[in-house]
């Protein structure tokens, strides 16, 4: 699939070659593969749609680089166009003028909130602060001994209070075990929930004005598909989300949830996880990923070597 | 609950879907290609991929032309009948040892609700009387046994647990034993999370069913492939290679109760001709029910119906 497209992408592009000039006709047939690979991609509908037109703005009439030729430059014209999209470059972490930063995990069932909160405090401790994790999912069988499984191999205290106890006041309660402990970064890890479950999504909300978390990252499953916009579009309606962290990206899935998660929440993607491994989260690459969803790596190669 | 409303109400809460905008091409009086157009486009947003949505809308134009409907408000339903007819096709039973005890394997990528529709199933055949033993084979995933042995006790069936970091197959191997010591009818064998992509992981699936098949001859009898409606275009992917790997025979679409459509599951059928069996609704272990394709294309197209 990967490299099918790849190819066509090249094949159309590759007929604008010989041209000085980039017509109408010649932009139109390049963006219907560039819309393929978007669509195949994940990206939502509407976001294409939109996304396409812009390129195709930008694309048409304008004077060929003498480096390229014009399907490279249709190239290039869509992939930094996809990276701005994204957000450029890559967002840092809001950190609490007084600690502990306070950062909650939110998102939809198996997301990844668990896994991604161990690597996130791991992460945190690679650069010198003392993070503890909070286990506030009292629904899930186990959810809590997973995350003391996943806090004593990467040695990091883990603070719960069982699963009768409303997760807002185990949030709160958090707190003040990091402040005796002398943590200087809370990671609350939360049930996962649909979002439209109200009942749930509220306790969300209650959670957030109890802690004011300096912090709400949405987790973003990489391999999510359309409803990647109901969803990102619903939980930073109740929570002003701060960020998304994209999980799954060790799969092949070609992320396109990404863009249409920034595209609607404005948000910046902060981090990536690639794996089940508790390792340390990568930060997030929006020009990588940019080729990933293109499926289109080589043609890329091919450009900069131009 | 059932299906259909739960899906309706997760519908209801999601107008901003293109499924919502389906609405204005039936009240838009002439079939024209904007109508189509605007099915596609439908149809991608609900995760039906390229080419499968370009086989629908070509499926419902011939039929338009065929039966010479004009009135732009029967779309819907020819719709719906395009899509039961992709669904329709492979078999959609479960399929049962003829004696001794029935195994079944249960696979898919992380995180898509393998465990919990494990204790679903568990749920529902306990209540039809069936004697039901679990084994853990996740052995891999942190608290992934804890997970099943508390579903375990919730249901009231036995776990065949090794600990943390055990050979899963070994795990098989004990529950069979189990399960032909004890009596029990029906096994089902959790397995851990693993992408597609990794070759490591898919053999060591491989060698899971192959120690399945060995010590239980004529088992798996069902290995049932677990997607998140939630999921893109990469489930196709997924299905692909578990189906290479360990022979799918079933799929269960989990997380229905979202606002995701799972349309993904129609080139999945189409392509590979596995049949889905299950539809995961909720947390609890009672929201699991058959497959019914009518429902299910009909609670996509949920708008026909209010157009009636
Ligand atoms: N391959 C891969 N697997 C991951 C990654 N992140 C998490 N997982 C796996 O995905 C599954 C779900 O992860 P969890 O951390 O339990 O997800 P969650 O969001 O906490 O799930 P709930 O609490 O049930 O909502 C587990 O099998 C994890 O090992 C990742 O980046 N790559
Ligand atoms: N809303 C909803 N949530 C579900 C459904 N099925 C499972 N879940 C939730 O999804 C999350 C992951 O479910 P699991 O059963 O642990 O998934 P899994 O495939 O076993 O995960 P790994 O073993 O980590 O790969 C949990 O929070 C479940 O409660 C469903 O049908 N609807
Ligand atoms: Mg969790
Ligand atoms: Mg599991």
């Amino acid at each position: 699939m990967f490299e099918g497209l790849s190819s066509s992408l090249q094949k159309a592009l590759g007929k604008l070659r010989s041209k000085g000039k980039l017509t109408e006709e010649d932009v139109q047939a390049a963006m219907r593969e560039v819309r393929l690979a978007l669509l195949a991609a994940d990206v939502n509908v509407k976001v294409v749609k939109q996304f396409v037109d812009r390129v195709r703005e930008r694309a048409v009439g304008q004077d060929v680089q003498k480096s390229l030729t014009p399907g490279q430059q249709v190239v290039k014209i869509v992939h930094e166009e996809l990276t701005e999209l994204m957000g450029g470059s890559a967002a840092r972490l809001n950190m609490a003028p007084k600690p502990p930063t306070v950062v909650m995990l939110v998102g939809l069932q198996g997301a990844g909130k668990t896994t991604t909160a161990a690597k996130l405090a791991l992460s945190f401790r690679k650069h010198d602060h003392r993070p503890l994790l909070v286990a506030a999912d009292v629904y899930r069988p186990a959810a809590i001994t997973q995350l003391q499984v996943l806090g004593k191999q990467i040695d990091i205290p883990v603070f719960e209070m069982g699963t009768s106890v409303d997760p807002v006041r185990i949030a709160q309660q958090g707190i003040a075990e990091a402040t005796r402990l002398g943590a200087d970064v809370v990671i609350v890890d939360t049930a996962g929930r649909l979002h439209i479950d109200e009942q749930l999504m509220d306790e969300l909300s209650r959670m957030q004005q109890a802690v004011t978390p300096n912090e709400v990252l949405l987790v973003v499953d990489a391999m999510t598909g359309q409803d990647a916009v109901h969803v990102a579009e619903t939980f930073h309606e109740q929570l002003s989300i701060t960020g998304v962290i994209l999980t799954k990206l060790d799969g092949d899935t070609r992320g396109g949830a990404a863009l249409t998660v920034r595209a609607v929440t404005g948000c910046p993607i902060k981090f990536t996880g690639m794996g089940e491994k508790i390792e340390p989260l990568e930060v997030f690459h929006p020009d990588r990923l940019a080729s990933r969803i293109l499926g289109m790596g080589d043609v890329l190669g091919l450009i900069e070597k131009a | 609950m059932g299906l259909f409303d739960k899906f309706r109400k997760g519908l209801e809460k999601s107008r901003t879907g293109l499924w919502g905008r389906l609405g204005g091409w039936i009240q838009g009086g002439k079939i024209d290609d904007t109508v189509y157009d605007e099915m596609e486009e439908a149809l991608l947003a609900a995760d039906v991929g390229f080419d499968t949505a370009i086989w629908l809308v070509e499926q419902v134009r011939r039929a338009q032309r065929q039966n010479r409907v004009t009135d732009p408000k029967e779309l819907p339903r020819l719709l719906m009948d395009a899509m039961v007819d992709a669904l329709s096709g492979p078999d959609p039973q479960m399929h049962f040892a003829e004696s001794g005890p029935t195994l079944m394997l249960v696979v898919g990528v992380n995180g898509v609700g393998k465990t919990t529709s494990i204790a679903k199933l568990a749920h529902y055949y306990q209540q039809q009387g069936k004697k039901v033993i679990l084994a853990a084979g996740d052995t891999f995933r942190a608290a992934a046994i804890e997970q099943l042995t508390e579903w375990g006790g919730r249901i009231g069936c036995d776990v065949v647990r090794h600990s943390q970091g055990a050979d899963p197959a070994a795990v098989v191997f004990d529950a069979i034993s189990a399960a032909r010591s004890r009596n029990a009818d029906l096994i089902l064998c959790d397995t851990a999370g693993r992408l597609h992509n990794k070759a490591n992981l898919m053999n060591e699936l491989a060698k899971i069913h192959k120690v399945a098949e060995r010590e239980l001859p004529g088992s798996p009898h069902e290995v049932l492939l677990v997607l998140d409606a939630v999921t893109g275009q990469n489930a196709l992917s997924q299905a692909k290679v578990f189906q290479e790997v360990v022979n799918v025979s079933g799929i269960v679409v989990t997380k229905l109760d979202g606002t995701a459509k799972g349309g993904v599951v129609l080139p999945i059928v189409r392509e590979r001709q596995i049949a889905v069996k299950w539809v995961g609704l909720g947390e609890q272990m009672d929201d699991l029910e058959p497959f019914d394709a009518r429902a299910f294309a009909q609670a996509i197209c949920s708008y026909a119906d209010e157009a009636e």
